[in-house]
Formats: structure tokens, sequence, C-alpha cells
């Protein structure tokens, strides 16, 4: 029996990690399926990040030396190059590498610490051939980053993700010609300092919404045809544009990866592709916390980190039974449209907790309102915009949802 | 005359507005801190940037690096030359300096290869 | 000078070599992509019918039916995935039934077993996530399910365990007949010379024909584009479900596959181009909107990828297998249910080459088996143990996805007929075929096949040719 496993040593397992440790939990594994601790943040090696956290501006690969430091410090144990394959709902963890083989370990509490992944290709259909010289952002970052090979040298990026706009720099910068970033929706799902630094410091042009609406190549990719979209985002006939290039990226979005949360039931979100949880990361299964990008998609690694701290803290606290001696409530979170989720999505504590979510589109001039059951106003703020690419955060005093049976959270655009 | 921009000091990505008369600052506006105010200024005198990539290090690994302040906008695509004709010694540690004085700034290792 | 040269290594040539390559013959395999199972191969249904459809006495009826009967011990030797799933073909209305009557009497006559036509209460406690208004179906509990490359890729290895060389990237560009036999030049000049040739030529097989002066048919490709759905969607139905044919066609199918996934497709769009097997907007809304009709559930927001096979369609209306002239076999004209047929197709060859003068002598130490690719996949946890002990690198993931290990990987680049690039791994194991379509393993399996075929890793291609991964190195070349 381990006290405490955490499935993935990126940024929110390792943060989940020293936060269970500082709570007092000393039987910690962090299993990561990689050679190296850090996860995606050692391919994301431009700077941006921990300038909420640590209060300067770090690479991807430094920010997570900063918490592998702690890691080791702590002397917490890692198995790395380990995959986990299976977790059941009685918290039995099947994991294989090349020293152990397939083994099993017993948990008394799991974090979920996996990421997400790239919607691929496949999901689009675009119509056309399938040469070579497709590829998500995220893959080419790796070949370009880690690997230091150019996948390509012509470029068109699908996507404007900010994954999609950092490589759009990055390729440049390697000395490939980016053409255009062409982005489906009216408006970017990156952050707007992305669309400043990486495109328009190169004079690439942000089509928005344009898609690609054909491959051509045999073997490799030798042009893509982009087209304009109407507002029901289908293509303009007449709109087509050829543009000859041999390398199409694609940044049309991430995906939590919940295979593993799956196969352990946990109950899922079917907005954020991650678990329902409550105000302490906790999952439907008992015991089973899940934090960072496997549970939603961030834009920041700062708050993944956050958002693990909560979670490592938590399963402390189910660790040495703290929980069983509160209050049970259960007041479910429910949304507009206009806002398209919350984590939480329910809250079982009366404390002072924070909600993470995300708006469906770009509004401007709007009042973020939290409304209990009797429709009494128990939080607002004002915003002059709010935008799908940037994650909202607000603090909610356990006093807002006091006597509440559920809650309620509107976006109200002047 | 007013100059519009984005800020890029963080994630925030403030819209500020600069009054500008023969090249002179008169106002910023539209910043939430003193960073972004500083951030519009440089960026009408002497926009910077810091560059990111990677040096190729003894037996073909790469170790990822970083200009360990701004440089000139202007000189991104000449300080790629020099790291891309730079060479890192292994092991490589993070904050290692690779190369003095790139534009006024040191590129520094942001990663470990052993 | 060897005594067969096939032309063609899909899974007819491939069929056509193992078979072949149990008699005390010299074998040459020769194919002009980089790896085998590239053709119409690569990209169709992966049903082996059960043999109502071929009109009574073609050689289509005759060959699926017998293709079906051996198609079970084929893929048991093979080590191939097989799966008995049955099929039913679905209607709608009368007019349907009526069609679906036919469709009974003909495969009654071409000796099909066990067909009956199931009412709408037995039929949706069968598949109960049909559409509701799907009124009957004729049912065929012998149609099963295969992946056709995984057969090529066995039947292939098989055949080159036995001794039958394969030679890739050789495009046939032109044969001469001389005293002994025949002269085959590629198109960068490279020589091979067999007595007897056979032609497995796909799409292109009118075009080799011609080169001994043999006009007597044509072949043109018609177009199947499919959508492929997660693993996760793959049990939403059973059986392969087919509409009743109209003179539309036979129209879109669904299908679990024998890996797992669920299949709808194909289109049907007779082109000219034999290259073009690019995707369309106007096929992807036909798949999803009958495969819908048929089976009103399916999520295609679960699509993992899309895809496009040529079908080699004969100018005859049925598979054209003869000998125009001496030592020369054509096997054309092998669209559906050639895939089948293929077992049947390669015995009834023989009997071909057989009449062609050469004597089929038995190969003493011919074995048909080969062991299952597939094997650690399956394995249950105490044997994959064993096998780690034995080589650890099974302990390592490299896809995620699909779950497969290095040693899988590494054997899929050691093992006859070696993978050779990206898609050939792809095929042999499954890697990057899962929902993230390599977006996180196809770097790792670029320096693995950099490694093992000791080139560069710009020099690593997706599908050979000059479809290279990599175009240069971000700091110049390394002095």
């Amino acid at each position: 029996m381990t006290e405490l496993v955490i499935i993935g040593g990126g940024p929110a397992g390792m943060s989940a990690a020293v936060a269970a440790y500082e709570s007092g939990v000393r039987d910690i594994l962090i299993l990561e399926r990689d050679k190296k601790l850090g996860g995606i943040l050692q391919q994301c090696i431009h700077n941006g990040f921990g300038l909420h956290k640590f209060g300067e501006e770090l690479t991807g690969p430094e920010y997570a030396w900063k918490y592998e430091q702690k890691v080791r410090e702590l002397e917490i144990p890692v198995k790395l190059n380990t995959m986990v394959l299976d977790i059941t709902e009685d918290k039995v963890i099947t994991a294989t590498n090349e020293e152990e083989g397939i083994f099993q370990i017993q948990a008394k509490a799991i974090i979920l610490a996996m990421g997400c992944r790239e919607r691929s290709k496949g999901a689009l259909n675009i119509p056309g051939s399938r040469p070579a010289g497709i590829y998500s952002a995220g893959t080419a970052q790796k070949y370009v980053n880690m690997m230091g090979y150019l996948p390509g040298k012509e470029v068109v990026i699908l996507g404007s993700g900010d994954i999609g706009l950092i490589m759009a720099r990055r390729m440049t910068l390697e000395g490939a010609k980016v053409h255009a970033v062409c982005e489906l929706m009216p408006y970017s799902g990156g952050l707007i300092r992305n669309i400043e630094q990486c495109l328009n410091d190169f004079h690439i042009p942000l089509k928005l919404s344009h898609t690609v609406t054909q491959i051509h190549g045999k073997e490799r990719l030798e042009g893509v045809t982009i087209s304009q979209v109407d507002e029901k985002r289908r293509p303009i006939p007449g709109t087509e544009e050829y543009i000859p290039c041999d390398t199409l990226l694609l940044s049309v979005g991430l995906i939590p990866e919940n295979e593993l949360s799956k196969s352990a039931g946990v109950q899922m979100d079917r907005i954020t592709g991650g678990a329902v949880v409550d105000q302490n990361r906790q999952t439907s299964v008992d015991g089973i916390f899940a934090c960072g990008n496997v549970l939603h998609v961030h834009d920041l690694v700062d708050y993944v980190s956050e958002e693990a701290e909560i979670a490592g803290k938590s399963a402390a606290e189910y660790i040495f039974k703290k929980n069983t001696e509160k209050e049970a409530v259960r007041i479910p979170i429910t949304t507009d449209g206009k806002i398209r989720y919350t984590v939480p999505e329910v809250i079982t504590e009366k404390k002072d907790i924070s909600v993470f979510f995300r708006v469906a589109d770009v509004y401007r001039n709007v009042e973020i309102c939290v409304y209990n059951d009797k429709n009494e106003k128990v939080f607002s703020r004002k915003k002059l915009k709010a935008a799908p690419g940037e994650m909202e955060n607000i603090p909610l005093k356990a006093a807002a949802f006091e006597n509440a049976q559920s809650l309620r959270f509107e976006l109200e655009v002047k | 005359m007013t100059r519009e921009l984005t800020c890029i000091i963080c994630p925030r990505g403030c819209a500020l507005k600069i009054e500008l008369e023969d090249g002179k600052i008169l106002s910023v506006s539209g910043n939430s801190c003193p960073r972004g105010e500083q951030y519009a200024k440089d960026e009408c005198c002497n926009p910077q940037r810091t560059v990111t990539s990677t040096v190729r290090c003894e037996a073909g690994r790469m170790v990822s690096v970083k200009t360990d302040r701004p440089i000139p906008k202007d000189k991104m695509f000449d300080c790629m030359e020099r790291i891309n004709a730079a060479t890192a010694k292994l092991p490589v540690h993070i904050g290692d300096v690779i190369l003095e004085d790139v534009f006024g700034s040191r590129v520094v290792a942001t990663g470990n290869a052993e | 000078m060897f005594d067969i040269a096939i032309i063609g290594a899909g899974v007819v040539g491939g069929m056509i070599a193992r078979k072949l390559s149990g008699y005390d013959l010299s074998i040459c395999l020769v194919e002009r992509k980089n790896d085998v199972a590239m053709g119409a191969t690569r990209a169709n249904s992966a049903i082996v019918h059960a043999g109502f459809d071929a009109h009574s006495g073609s050689l289509k009826a005759k060959l699926n039916v017998r293709g079906s009967e051996m198609m079970e011990e084929t893929a048991a030797q093979l080590g191939v995935k097989y799966r008995r799933n049955g099929s039913l073909v679905i209607g709608f209305n009368e007019e349907d039934r009526k069609e679906l009557e036919n469709l009974l009497d003909r495969g009654n006559q071409n000796g099909v077993k066990d067909l009956r036509i199931l009412e709408k209460e037995e039929l949706h406690a069968l598949e109960p996530n049909l559409s509701e208004n799907v009124e009957c179906a004729l049912y065929a509990p012998t149609g099963a399910i295969i992946c056709p490359y995984e057969l090529t890729i066995a039947a292939v290895g098989n055949a080159m365990d036995n001794g039958a060389v394969l030679e890739r990237n050789f495009e046939v560009t032109d044969i001469k007949k001389e005293e002994e036999g025949y002269l085959l030049t590629s198109a960068d000049g490279k020589e091979i010379c067999a007595r007897t040739v056979i032609n497995a030529a796909g799409v292109y097989a009118d075009k080799i024909a011609a080169m001994v002066g043999d006009q007597s048919f044509s072949v043109h490709p018609r177009r199947g584009e499919y959508i492929l759905l997660d693993k996760e969607v793959g049990n939403l139905i059973s059986h392969t479900v087919f509409r009743t044919p109209s003179k539309m066609g036979k129209g879109i199918l669904v299908t679990p596959t024998v890996d797992g996934n669920l299949l709808t497709g194909p289109t049907s769009v007779d082109i000219s181009d034999k290259e073009d097997t690019s995707t369309t907007q106007e096929g992807f809304a036909k798949v999803i909107k009958e495969a819908q009709e048929n089976v009103s559930t399916i999520p295609f927001g679960k699509t993992i990828t899309s895809f496009c096979g040529l079908r080699a369609v004969g100018s005859t209306g049925d598979f054209i297998i003869n000998a125009p002239k001496k030592g020369f076999i054509n096997v054309a004209g092998i669209e559906s249910p050639g895939l089948s047929a293929s077992p049947a197709i390669a015995e009834y060859v023989a009997e071909l080459v057989k009449e062609q003068g050469i004597s089929l002598v038995e190969k003493e130490n011919y074995n048909p088996c080969r062991e299952a690719m597939h094997h650690f996949r399956e394995a249950d946890m105490d044997e994959k143990n064993r096998i780690i002990s034995k080589d650890k690198s099974y302990g390592k993931i490299v896809c995620r996805c699909e779950g497969i290990t290095e040693g899988e990987i590494l054997a899929a680049l050691r093992t006859n007929p070696k993978a050779v690039d990206l898609d050939g791994v792809k095929r042999r194991t499954r890697a990057q075929m899962g929902r993230c379509q390599g977006g996180f393993c196809s770097p790792h399996i670029v320096e693995m096949i950099a490694k093992e075929l000791n080139i560069p890793i710009e020099k690593v291609t997706k599908s050979g040719g000059n479809s290279y991964v990599n175009l240069g190195r971000t700091k110049g070349e390394v002095k």
C-alpha cells in the first residue's frame, strides 16, 4: 500500500506532490512516463512562465526545474520511464517499465495529473491527400526544440491556439517561412501577447474566420487551399486561396487525456473533457483527485501549479481522514452557456474557494454574476472583455454560499 | 499622434494607448501596472525581445537557451545566427553562460544536458 | 533468373507468393512502393464476405465462397486476427425485402451456409443499436472481419521466411520476352529475370498486361472514402452492417474492425487518376449521412481518421485470371470480394502456374505458419512479464494511445517484411494509430527507424519516396 500515488510528473504532478508532502504525507510516489520530470514544459523552451507564481519570467524547462529541485530536496520517490496502464475504482494501479515489467500498486489516494494531448488532424476530416508534412504543433515543437530538426520550411498553421502561435515564432527563428495562421473562429484561441510577439513581430498574417479546405501533395505536402468561412463556420465558395507550402501545423485544441480516469470509473464532464470535481479537486471516486490539464485545459502553468496544490493538500486531508469531521454539503454549480463550465462544478465544503471558468465567445463589457437558488446575487465582478482563450478565476467566500442549495454562474453582457 | 499596442509583459495583454509628439512620449494609458508603462515606453523608443532557442551540444544533442535579458527587436535574427553557430560543452546546467555579449545580453542555458 | 516474378505486393500478390513458396521455386515479389499492401489492399472495408453478392457461376462467386471458407485457417496459420462476427444486410422497406430475398437465393446457389432473413424483433435484439426504422435483414453468420494489410504483411513475411525475395521500390516500366522467360525493368533501371510472371498489379494490371501485348481488358480505379472512429465506440455494433444494394450501389456499411475500432464507408466514385486517394467534403457528407441512417447513434465526434482507397475495377465485371501468353499470368480486376477470395485466388493461380509447364514440387521444410505480431499485445500479464524479463524493451511503452512497446516496434523493424518507414511501423504495430494519431510517439519512432536502418533522421520517411518527415536541421549541417 502506498499512501499517495501521483500519475504524471509534469507541473501538476510535481506541485501536487510537494503540497501533499508539506501537508504531512511522506509515502508518496510519482509515476512519470518520460525519461525526465517536467512533462510538456520540457519542450516549451519559450519564456513567459512563472510571472504569477515566481514573479519572474521563466522558460518551460526552468519552471519545471524549480519544481524538480523541490521534489529532489524532499526526496519524493519518482519512477521515470513508467507508463500507467490501468487504474481501478479500488485504486489499484497497473504500470509498466523496463526494469520491473508490469506491476501493480495499491494506493490509498491517487492524484490524476496526466495532462492533455492535441486534437489530431484525423478528427478534422480535411479533404485531400495524406502526404507527409502535417503535424500537430506540439509534435513539431518536439522535433524543433528537443531534437534539433526542422520538420518543414514553408509553413501554414491551422488554429491560433497558443502552441500554434508559439511555433510560428519558433519555426521562423529557426529558419522556416510561416505564410499564415488560419483560425476558424472570428477570434483567436490564444493569448493576445502571443499574437503580438509571435505573429505581429514577424509580420505573419492571422487569418480569422478561415480554414484549410483542401490538402495537396502526394508524398510530401505541396500546398493547402484555405477558404473563408461564414458565421456557421462553413467555407464560403469563391474565397479559396492556394498557398504552396511543405508543412501544415495544427493547433486546433487540446483534449484532457482521461483514458485512465475513465478506467477508474471517474465521472466525466462533457464540456471540459475532464473529471467532475469538487472544490478539493476530488473526483466522483472517493480518494481520487485530478488537477492540471487532465482536469481542464489551462492557459498558464502558474494556475496549474496552484490547482495542483489544492489537490495535493486535499489528498493529504483525505489520507489523514480530516474530511470526515466536516459538515457534508452538496452545492452544484450551473452555468448560463455564455459561461461554458466551472471548475469545481460542485461544492462539498463550506470554505473560501476559487472557481475557474471559460466563456463561450468574445464578450465586451461584461459582469460576472453568481446567484444562489433564491436568486440573490452573491458575487459580481465587471470586466472590459472576456474571451474563450483566457480562463477566468474568481474567489468565492464561504459566506457567499452559506445557505445556498445551488449556485448559478451568469455572464451579463452590457 | 496616438499609438496603440498590446502589452506583452504578462498574459493579461492590456491594450495600451501612447500619446506621442515628435517621438517623445506624452502619456501612457490602458496599462494595469508600472511594467506596462515601461513596456509602452520601450516599445516606442527601443523595442526589445527575449530570444529563446536551442544550441547544439557536443554529440549532436540540443540544449535550450535564452538571452538573459531582452535584446533589440531588430537584432533577433542576428542573435539567432550567433546561437546557431555556437556549440555547448557537456555537461550543461541551467544558467550556464553559452555566449557572452550578444547585443548586450548573454545567452544562457535554460535546460540541463549531461 | 527467378522461377516466378510476382508484380504487386498487395493481398493478392502476397497470398500467391505465400502459396508458391510452398514449392521448390525461386520467387521474387516486386513492389513499386516502399512497403507491401500499399494499393487497394491498404484501404478497404476489411471484410471477409460470406459470398452472396457475386453472380452465381462467376469466378468471383466461386473464389469468394472458397476463400471465405479458407480464411479462418489461413489467418490462424499466419497469426492474423480474424473474427467471424457475422454480417447483416439491412432493409428499410418492402422493396428492400424483395432484394434481400434475391440475395438469399443467390447466396444459397453460391453455397453460402446458414443464410436467413431476420425480422424486426429478432434483428433488433441481435443488434440493438440499429436505427429504429430498419425492418429486416439478411443474416450471414459466416461473414467475418480481418485486417487486410496485417494479412498481407503476414503472407509476404511467411513467403520470405520460406525463401521468397521482396524487391521494393521496383516500379515495372518494361517487360521483354526473352528466350527463357521475361526481363522486367524498373523505372530506375533495375532488372529482374523470371521464367513466369504473375501480374497482380492492382489498378495498374492493365498497363502491365499491355507490356506483353495483352490489351484484352482495362482496369479503372474506383474511389472509396472511409471514416474510422475511436475504440471507445468500437462496440456500438457487433455485426458488419450493409445496406441493401440498389442501382446506386452497395452503399455505406458500418462495421467493427478486428482491432476494435468502428469503420464506416465506402463511397463509390469511378475516377481516372490511378494515384488519387484524396478524400472529399462530399464523400465525408455521404458517409456520415448514410452511416447514421443505418445506426443513428454513431458519434462522428469520435472520428480519429479518414482515408480513401482505390478499388481495381476490371472491365469484364468478373475477376480476370488467365494466361494470355505462355509464362505470363494475369490476376486482374480483383475488386471486392478480392480480400475474401485471396486464399482461393492463390490456390487457383498455382494451378495456372502448373499449366505453364512449371512443376510444383512441395518444399520439404516449408512452414506455413508465422508468429503473430500481436502476440505481446494480446497476452495476459504473466505472459507479458515473461517476455519483458527476456527483453526489457517490451516494458517500455512508446505509443501511449494503443499501448505499444518499444519491443513491438523493434520487432516490426526486424521481422520480414521489415518496416522501413513511419507508416510501415504503424501498419505492423498500430503505434500512431490511436486517438492522438502519432502526435506523441512519432518523433520517437523516427529516431528508432533512423537507428535501425542506420540512416540520418532527415532521411526517415512517412511512406517512402519523397515523404520525408523532417526537411533539415535547425542549426544547419553538423560540421
